[in-house]
């Protein structure tokens, strides 16, 4: 197959424009976007979970922005700034925010609420309670919107190269668009796709690590309880 | 934002949310009626019925992009082809609604299946008559999902050549013009949100139990 042959020949994989660096900026963008919503997206999830409070603006705001287009989005934001990476990548963050922190603030909410009293009860403060209980609770959830979060960001920032001077792998695919050469542009599909799955599993597995010490809550002593 | 640039365009704006409306949803008809047998099928085989919704979320974190791309390299058409853009979003869609036909048939209660049993009920007309009924608002709610992110996925359409109302976008970006951007971005939002409302509204219609047990 002829189609392949961009993606394996060796001269462009390397270089200023080779498919090793557009992969390495697509990583780096997308890390940054999930970097900055997961530090504006967690904290809040974790307060509207803790206090209860708000929890249905959260999921109200999640649904819409799911109606927004991300590349009108893009542009409308591009033309107002400048065509700076920057923008693109707020963007992304934009994108990556509602699941963060509809995940954080549910994995809360559904913390087992009798491991919560106890806590409470032992005297623990509310930033304890949340940091060493409901928090470790959570964090299979967490893990889960960091996962989808990451996939909508990896698969969006492609439209990214619409804007000139934005790197990663929508670059090869907008080029070989342009110049009609379809073994470039499949290059940067089969890339991004690889790469998207491949996050997703490193991602599901420190979920699964994360989840097992889930495992020595205690589970009997909740039965007996609601059963008395 | 140039209203006399709106109203000297009206034609072209209507144009382009028409065919963006068509691109983004024959793939919820299509994916609708394919998801159905699909998600039963899925649903009796117990064992690999995991497996195979494991590869319906791959299908999901493939980049719209690059599908719109490979496609026309699979299905051999040409690139400018909308069949790509609707094959390609019925993909996602159908791999996301058979996933809640699992769910939703996966929910029905095994007293209900067993009471239609005891009835009489043959296994087709379990099927039509108590087991779909039943998993319809999880389908529904799926549905819902899937039509409001089409709507939104369907503008970057346009990078491969598909007119939709990411022309609209298009067009603002290479002049500079925000005013299209702002128009498309706003019918985009209105239309998904509308879109959501009429399901909503059939789903009320069709389903008067769910409301009254809600």
């Amino acid at each position: 197959m002829n189609f392949f042959s961009y993606l394996l020949d060796p001269s462009h994989w390397s270089g200023s424009d080779g498919l090793g660096l557009h992969v390495a900026q697509h990583l780096l963008y997308s890390l940054i976007a999930v970097a900055i919503a997961a530090l504006i997206g967690i904290p809040i999830g974790m307060l509207i979970g803790h206090t209860r409070r708000g929890n249905f603006l959260v999921i109200a705001l999640a649904n819409s922005f799911r109606a927004i287009p991300t590349f009108g989005l893009l542009i409308l934001v591009v033309l107002l700034t400048d065509t700076s990476w920057i923008p693109v990548v707020c963007v992304l963050g934009v994108l990556a925010l509602p699941p963060l922190l509809t995940s954080t603030a549910t994995g809360i909410l559904q913390a087992d609420q009798q491991a919560v009293h106890a806590a409470r009860a032992m005297g623990m403060s509310p930033g304890q309670v949340l940091g060493r209980v409901e928090m470790p609770l959570a964090t299979p959830l967490v893990i889960s919107g960091l996962r989808s979060a990451t996939l909508q960001v990896i698969a969006t920032a492609t439209v990214g190269a619409y804007v000139p001077g934005f790197g990663g792998l929508g670059r090869p695919i907008m080029d070989g668009l342009r110049n009609g050469d379809y073994g470039q542009v499949l290059a940067g599909a089969i890339l991004v796709a690889g790469l998207a799955i491949l996050l997703d599993l490193v991602l599901s597995l420190i979920g699964r690590v994360t989840g097992r010490h889930l495992r020595f809550k205690p589970p009997r002593s909740a039965v007996v309880e609601t059963t008395s | 934002m140039n209203w006399r640039w709106i109203a000297e365009n009206y034609g072209m704006i209507g144009t382009a949310l028409g065919q963006h409306l068509v691109l983004a949803l024959i793939p919820v008809l299509a994916a609708f009626v394919l998801s159905i047998p699909i998600g039963y099928l899925v649903f009796r085989t117990r064992s690999v019925a995991n497996a195979i919704l494991a590869i319906f979320g791959a299908i999901y974190s493939i980049p719209s992009l690059a599908l719109f791309v490979v496609l026309p390299l699979a299905l051999g058409t040409k690139i400018l082809n909308p069949l790509n853009v609707i094959v390609a979003l019925t993909i996602y869609t159908t791999a996301l609604l058979s996933r809640s036909v699992v769910d939703g048939l996966r929910d029905v209660p095994a007293d209900v299946k067993q009471s239609a049993d005891a009835i009489g009920y043959g296994a087709v007309r379990r099927f039509f008559g108590v087991d779909l009924p039943l998993a319809m608002p999880v389908i529904f709610a799926g549905l819902r999902v899937a039509t409001v992110s089409n709507i939104a996925l369907t503008s970057i359409s346009v990078l491969i050549g598909t007119p939709s109302l990411g022309t609209l976008f298009d067009q603002g970006f290479n002049q500079g013009f925000l005013t299209p951007v702002w128009v498309g971005l706003i019918l985009s939002i209105v239309v998904a949100l509308a879109a959501d409302l009429v399901i909503l509204i059939i789903q009320r219609g069709t389903l008067p139990w769910v409301r009254r047990a809600s």
